[in-house]
């Protein structure tokens, strides 16, 4: 296996693509299904949170997560930076008939990046959370949620991942070589973000307090 | 009917659009047709013709190609510049007529455009090596129905770039899928099927061309309908000459 000649060529940058795309795919269905204990009753989400820190799990993800977010976007960048030179500018050009999101894959990445920031200071680190104490999760998700803008920059940021799995899901498959449906990249986004904008959308209007 | 083209015109690096207004086409005539008349005109006014290629005006030949309000080889789908007819715009009409543009493709002059890169994919790989001799028998050599369906799927590609000029990312993927593909999925093209699919994407990345982000573009414009499936062939050889096949 040639790993150095195969990452050279530009379907070698978006296998490594494909490939940490799908890891941090997989974490992002288990963080989702995770969010859904908040469902089970008070107290759930606080323990399942326990439990993963006592099961050692959460550094040695956050460790994996950390390899993939860098390789996933040096190679977005590497590849950005080859299609900006090689692409030519028109003085009419129709706007791309693809996909909303496949337009949007390199900026919408942007703006999942930026979110995941805001994220870890304000449900990992606790900075940015109006409660914010490290292990009363179920409190600091409640107190976040309170909060119109809070709530809003979550959806957005949430049918920004949609978008970009939508496409993701079916380019990287293809990418590796298995030709896959739109349908089946559509079905998961709507699934991803139905859960993740559940919790949410359940405290703001107290069905979850 | 009556026109407005708006054409790129270039000698040397830079160039510019000219307004031609042309107030006695016929509906009935080829867009490359209304460039003659045109061209035609400029002569006879002692003005430089409006260079562009073209050959066989069949559809079959991929000489010819412009981008046409933005899209290549314009509105009508599956179609070449020389198969659009101008029943197909409406009488009035302005158009911006200009060339494929993508950094491996320079500008010749006004709307030709040097497709040598295209060559130097196909010299990268894009063929069978076998002795030459006399033919050989019909049938000596079975090849499934469905094989040879998508292997002339991909064979009528004909080479033309409108895939590169419509691309996002200025990728040539399509072009050198539909190539890897009709042969790679052919009992001719077994022996150097990975090898191939290595060397012509290699080449493809040295030229400059981007890498694709299926999105689509080319196989909407494609004047041969070359499905972008092709690409996730090529994709799968490549990702497999890399790692197991050993013959590198």
């Amino acid at each position: 296996m040639d790993t150095i000649r195969l990452y050279r060529s530009t379907i070698g940058k978006k296998a490594v693509m494909a490939v940490t795309g799908a890891v941090m795919f997989l974490y992002v269905v288990v963080h989702m299904l995770g969010n859904l204990s908040i469902f089970a009753g008070p107290g759930a989400l606080d323990a399942y949170g326990k439990f993963l820190r006592d099961i050692n799990v959460v550094w040695p993800t956050r460790f994996g997560l950390l390899i993939a977010v860098v390789l996933h976007f040096i190679a977005a960048y590497q590849l950005t930076a080859k299609a900006r030179k090689a692409r030519g500018r028109y003085e009419h050009r129709r706007p791309v008939q693809g996909s909303y999101a496949a337009r949007t894959m390199r900026w919408g990445g942007v703006v999942i990046g930026l979110f995941v920031v805001y994220h870890l200071l304000d449900l990992t680190a606790g900075v940015l959370n109006p409660h914010g104490v490290h292990g009363e999760i179920h409190a600091n998700v409640v107190a976040d949620f309170q909060h119109w803008y809070v709530v809003l920059a979550y959806a957005v940021a949430v049918v920004a991942l949609g978008f970009h799995i939508r496409h993701g899901v079916w380019s990287a498959t293809r990418t590796l070589g298995v030709v896959t449906s739109q349908t089946i990249g559509l079905a998961v986004a709507v699934v991803i973000c139905a859960g993740f904008l559940s919790v949410p959308f359940a405290v703001f209007t107290g069905l979850v307090s | 009917m009556k026109l407005t083209l708006r054409i790129w015109r270039q000698h040397g690096s830079s160039g510019r659009l000219v307004e031609y207004v042309m107030d006695d086409l016929s509906p009935d005539m080829s867009f490359l047709e209304a460039l003659d008349v045109l061209n035609e005109k400029l002569i006879l006014a002692g003005e430089e013709p409006v260079a562009f290629d073209h050959d066989c005006r069949e559809g079959i030949c991929g000489m010819c190609g412009v981008m046409i309000n933005g899209v290549a080889h314009g509105p009508q789908k599956a179609t070449t510049a020389c198969q659009l007819h101008l029943r197909h715009f409406k009488d009035g009409d302005v158009l911006t007529v200009e060339p494929w543009r993508a950094d491996p493709f320079p500008v010749v002059r006004d709307l030709v455009v040097d497709r040598s890169a295209f060559d130097r994919i196909i010299a990268a790989g894009g063929y069978v090596s076998v002795p030459t001799g006399s033919a050989p028998d019909a049938h000596a050599l079975p090849v499934p129905k469905p094989d040879a369906d998508t292997a002339f799927e991909a064979a009528a590609c004909i080479g033309c770039g409108a895939c590169v000029a419509a691309c996002p990312n200025g990728s040539a993927m399509l072009f050198t899928a539909a190539k890897a593909t009709h042969l790679g999925v052919l009992p001719q093209g077994q022996p150097e099927r990975y090898q191939r699919a290595r060397n012509m994407v290699a080449e493809h990345d040295a030229l400059g061309f981007g890498g694709c982000t299926n999105t689509g573009e080319c196989t909407s414009v494609c004047p041969k309908g070359i499905p972008l499936t092709t690409i996730a062939r090529l994709n799968a050889d490549l990702l497999k000459a890399h790692t197991t096949r050993s013959d590198r």
